[in-house]
């Protein structure tokens, strides 16, 4: 996927007022089958995965043993026995090597990547757009579920997700079929407004919806307590997952750092990675991801800092090239879509 | 096809200079508005700031990310294009124009001769891939 089309902001906009399309070929594809696979995923992922029906997915996490996000995924219950978890790219080596060490003999795993293509539909248009182009025999998937169909004779899965804050359809298929694909749904989305993405927008896109980008925003060294994702961490469940007890015990004793959201309050420079926060002369925190917001038009970003200054309505400093520029800490998300 | 017009001097990291006497002004070519994509903010140098070759003198950010921007010559600087506050947009429509970035007096205008003329300039964006 490249950075861009026609341009970020032009792409962003389109998502957001009709539709987009994006190839994600990249991301990592895995199933895991058998009798025991529910037992072994419940065991390893954060969220409950018993409570997954038919055709269901939810976002969940996979943790090392100190607590920290290896990677962040949705979770797909295909049926009784079988699973579809989609993961990210750069962690398909990492995920499938710590799946593979914890699985017992009885559940088949395989990493699927290679051989399937992606593409994300999103926007308000998508739905239409999908509609239009799979014809009246395709079983429309509810929010955050899955359906299979046939495709010019190739089975692929529609899933309603994705990474815009808009509704929308990801589909997965295999990679031969990837090019006409992609083709023929651009062309029946044109009329409805539906454009290429490039990286640049899903990365605007997702920062609105406040959607955490890993190895920015998640990484081995934070966890997802931390990270404002406690509703996706069942620690009720009876499964007991790595990492579990670190987040237990940060939940009674409360946490040290929190990822928060702020924007610049005036017209100033965006905020980008790496920047440091400031409350007087102390440093409270640092961003993990920063952006001009294309649709408010102004600097948004993510940071880490100490829970004390993590209040919205917070007034902070960031630092950018040896400038303070005031920043204020904000409500999660950004951006919500009305429908 | 980029826009090169023949009157100006090129820098290999794509920032153009035109020279009228003594002062230079300086901006960012067609080809690398169109890279960067969506201008948003313009960080320009102080005026009196003495600047050398190569360095960077002012930041440019796009939706994308903040580019260093490299003065081609050295100088003291003696104007910023204060526009670019309110409109950055100027340096995407406009990057040969409208949406030039600092002028400076050149200390050393002998490093004009190390610039690229436009058909040199045109020469490197052919060598690389299409924009």
């Amino acid at each position: 996927m490249p950075v861009q089309y026609t341009g970020i902001i032009d792409e962003h906009k389109a998502v957001r007022e009709a539709a987009g399309i994006f190839d994600i070929s990249h991301m990592g594809e895995f199933f895991a089958g058998g009798v025991g696979a529910l037992d072994f995923l419940n065991g390893l992922l954060t969220n409950d995965a018993a409570k997954l029906a038919d055709g269901q997915g939810q976002y969940t996490l996979m943790l090392n043993e100190s607590g920290g996000v290896i990677d962040d995924l949705i979770l797909y219950r295909l049926d009784e026995q079988n699973f579809f978890l989609v993961v990210n790219a750069s962690k398909i080596a990492e995920d499938r090597l710590w799946i593979e060490k914890h699985l017992p003999p009885q559940v088949h795993f395989v990493d699927k990547s290679a051989r399937y293509a992606a593409v994300a539909l999103q926007g308000p248009k998508a739905l239409e757009i999908a509609r239009t182009f799979f014809g009246a025999g395709w079983p429309e998937p509810k929010h955050n579920s899955i359906t299979t169909y046939s495709w010019n004779c190739q089975k692929i899965l529609t899933a309603r997700t994705g990474y815009t804050g808009e509704d929308g359809i990801e589909i997965f298929f295999p990679n031969d079929v990837a090019e006409n694909f992609f083709l023929a749904l651009l062309e029946v989305g044109k009329p409805f407004g539906l454009k290429p993405c490039g990286l640049g927008a899903r990365d605007t896109l997702r920062l609105e919806a406040c959607l955490p980008l890993n190895g920015n925003d998640l990484s081995e060294k934070r966890t997802p307590l931390e990270a404002g994702l406690g509703f996706f961490v069942a620690l009720t469940k009876e499964a007991v997952f790595p990492g579990k007890a670190v987040l237990q015990k940060q939940k009674s004793e409360g946490v040290k750092d929190k990822l928060i959201a702020f924007r610049v309050k005036e017209k100033g420079p965006p905020p980008r990675p790496h920047y440091p926060l400031f409350q007087g002369a102390v440093q409270v925190g640092e961003v993990t991801s920063g952006a001009p917001s294309p649709t408010l038009g102004y600097g948004i970003g993510l940071a880490y800092v100490q829970s004390s200054c993590a209040q919205p309505g917070t007034t902070l400093d960031l630092e950018v090239r040896g400038i303070r520029v005031p920043v204020e800490v904000v409500k999660k998300p950004f951006y919500k879509r009305v429908s | 096809m980029s826009n090169i017009p023949e009157q100006l001097r090129y820098a290999a990291s794509h920032e153009w200079i035109f020279v009228d006497g003594e002062t230079g002004t300086v901006g960012i070519t067609d080809h690398a508005q169109h890279e960067l994509s969506d201008v948003v903010y313009v960080d320009p140098p102080k005026i009196g700031a003495k600047i050398t070759a190569g360095t960077v003198a002012a930041v440019v950010e796009s939706v994308k990310a903040a580019s260093d921007i490299y003065s081609p010559v050295s100088g003291e600087v003696v104007g910023v294009n204060t526009d670019l506050v309110k409109h950055p947009e100027l340096v995407n429509q406009d990057p040969f124009g409208a949406g030039w970035l600092y002028r400076l007096k050149l200390s050393a205008p002998a490093e004009l001769d190390a610039l690229q003329d436009a058909a040199a300039y045109k020469a490197q964006l052919e060598g690389q891939s299409p924009a």
